[in-house]
C-alpha cells in the first residue's frame, strides 16, 4: 500500500485551493487526484465573466481564474498531480482506492480533503410529469456540450429553475443562436443574482415566469411542448392557468447537491437532508483527519467563496498532520 | 425623467437612479462605487457588456477554446460578433490573455483566449 502524508480528491478551486493552501502550511507530500484529464473542474466549461473579484480583485472568466491556480500547482514539486484517477473506495482508517488508465491503487493517507464538488439536481427530483424523450438536459450539461464540445443542444429552449446556471445558460444559448422561450421558476423571486436576470435574461428579452411551474413534457423521440401553469402560495397549480410552450428542449437548472458518497462509505456521519457532513467546524467530518471543503462541504455561490473556504481547510489538514488540531 | 437599473458591476447588483435629460444622465444615484456610477452613465448612452465565446480548434488538445472581448463592446453588436466568432478556426496552440481577433470588430477590444489551449 501507497503511503501519502496528504491527499487531496478533486482538481477544481476547492482542491486546489486546499492543496496549496497545505502546502504553504507545511505540509510536502500532497497527491492531487482529478478524474477528468484537466486540472480546473467545472470552471473550465463557467467560460462566462464573473469570477475572482473578491479573491484577486479583478473581473475573471471561469478558465482564467482556474488557470491562476494550475499556474501555481504545476510550479510546486511537493504537489503530485494525477489526472484521470477516479476514487472508488474510501475507508473510516483514511484508505482510499483509486483507478486510473492501467491501474489500480490502494493508498493511505495521514489526511484527506474531500473536495468533489456537487452535482444537479435532475428533472426527477424536480418532479416533473410526462413523458422521457430526447431533449431533456441538466443545465451544466447542456454548458458542457457547448463550451466543451461545441455541440448546441437545441434551438427552441425552455429552461426549469432561475439559478445562476439557468440564468447563465439562458444568456449562452441564446447568443448560440437558440430561442430561449421561457425561464420558468416556481418561487415568487428569482433564486439566482440580480446581475445574472439583467444580463441574461434582460439583455436577450427572455421572459421569466415566476410563481410557475412545468406541468408535464411532453413528446415521443424529441421535446415537442411543455405545459406551464401559475401555482399559488403552497406551489399548488392555480385552476385556468395553464398554457402551453413549444419547444424542442427542456433544461433543469433546479439546484445543486453536495456530492459525498465517499465520505458516507467511510462512515461519517451525514445530515441526509443536505447530504453533507454533521460537524461542529467548518471543513471538518466525523472522522478525525477527513476534511471535505467547497462545494461538497455546502454549496456557494461564488468560486471565490470556495477558494476561502478551501483554503482553511488545507490549513487545518497541515495543523492535523503535525498533530495541533 | 428617472431610469432605474440594477449595476451587473459585480454581484451586490446595487440598484441605480439616474436622471436623464434629452438622451444624456444628469446624474447617478444609488451606486456603492465608482464602478456603478460609469455602468449607469453608459447605460444609458451607450451600453457595453464583455462578450464571452467559444472558438472552434483543430488539431490541439481542446476542441473549443474559450474566447473573451479584452473590454466590453457595444451591446449592439452581440450578434454579429458572435457570427464572426463563428466564423474562426485555431490551428496554432494559444495561451491565456493571447490576443485571437486584435481590435475585433473596430471596437478597439481585442479578442483574446482565457485557457491554455
Amino acid at each position: 500500500m501507497i503511503k501519502r502524508d496528504l491527499i487531496v480528491v478533486g482538481g477544481g478551486p476547492a482542491g486546489m485551493a486546499a492543496a496549496l493552501s497545505a502546502h504553504e502550511h507545511g505540509v510536502k507530500d500532497i497527491l492531487l487526484l482529478e478524474r477528468d484529464q484537466f486540472l480546473g473542474g467545472i470552471l473550465n466549461q463557467c467560460i462566462h465573466p464573473g469570477f475572482g473579484l473578491t479573491y484577486f480583485k479583478e473581473i475573471l472568466t471561469g478558465p482564467e481564474y482556474a488557470d491562476r491556480f494550475i499556474k501555481k500547482i504545476t510550479a510546486v514539486k511537493d504537489i503530485e498531480v494525477s489526472l484521470k484517477t477516479f476514487v472508488t473506495q474510501l475507508t473510516g482508517k483514511k484508505v482510499l482506492t483509486s483507478l486510473s488508465p492501467g491501474r489500480m491503487d490502494e493508498i493511505k493517507a495521514k489526511a484527506i480533503i474531500m473536495a468533489t464538488g456537487c452535482r444537479e439536481r435532475t428533472r426527477e427530483m424536480a418532479h416533473i410529469a410526462g413523458t422521457r424523450p430526447a431533449g431533456i438536459f441538466s443545465a451544466g450539461l447542456a454548458q458542457k456540450l457547448i463550451n466543451i464540445e461545441g455541440l448546441l443542444p437545441g434551438k427552441e429552449v425552455v429552461i426549469v429553475g432561475s439559478g445562476d446556471i439557468g440564468l447563465i445558460m439562458a444568456r449562452r444559448m441564446a447568443l448560440e443562436g437558440a430561442h430561449v422561450k421561457a425561464v420558468i421558476e416556481i418561487q415568487k423571486v428569482s433564486k439566482g443574482l440580480v446581475r445574472n436576470v439583467v444580463q441574461c435574461l434582460n439583455d436577450f428579452d427572455i421572459p421569466l415566469y415566476l410563481s410557475h411551474k412545468i406541468i408535464k413534457i411532453h413528446g415521443k423521440d424529441r421535446v415537442e411542448k411543455v405545459d406551464v401553469a401559475r401555482v399559488d402560495e403552497n406551489f399548488c397549480e392555480i385552476a385556468g392557468s395553464q398554457f402551453e410552450i413549444a419547444c424542442d428542449t427542456v433544461l433543469i437548472s433546479a439546484g445543486l447537491i453536495p456530492e459525498n458518497e465517499l465520505i458516507e462509505m467511510a462512515g461519517v456521519v451525514m445530515d441526509k437532508k443536505t447530504n453533507t457532513p454533521v460537524s461542529d467546524k467548518v471543513n471538518q467530518t466525523s472522522i478525525d483527519g477527513l476534511f471535505v471543503c467547497g462545494n461538497a462541504y455546502q454549496i456557494y455561490d461564488l468560486a471565490d467563496s470556495v477558494t476561502k473556504d478551501s483554503i482553511l481547510a488545507g490549513k487545518m489538514a497541515a495543523e492535523y498532520i503535525r498533530g495541533k488540531l | 425623467m428617472k431610469k432605474e437599473f440594477t449595476c451587473i458591476e459585480c454581484p451586490n447588483g446595487c440598484r441605480l437612479c439616474v436622471d436623464v435629460k434629452d438622451g444624456k444622465a444628469v446624474s447617478v444615484e444609488g451606486f456603492k462605487c465608482p464602478k456603478g456610477e460609469k455602468y449607469a452613465l453608459a447605460e444609458i448612452e451607450n451600453p457595453t457588456r464583455i462578450l464571452t465565446s467559444v472558438v472552434l480548434a483543430e488539431g490541439l488538445s481542446l476542441k473549443m477554446v474559450p474566447v473573451k472581448t479584452s473590454q466590453a463592446i457595444p451591446k449592439r453588436l452581440m450578434m454579429v460578433a458572435v457570427d464572426e466568432i463563428k466564423k474562426l478556426k485555431i490551428t496554432q496552440a494559444v495561451k491565456v490573455g493571447d490576443v485571437i481577433v486584435k481590435n475585433f470588430l473596430d471596437t478597439d477590444a481585442d479578442l483574446i483566449a482565457t485557457r491554455d489551449s
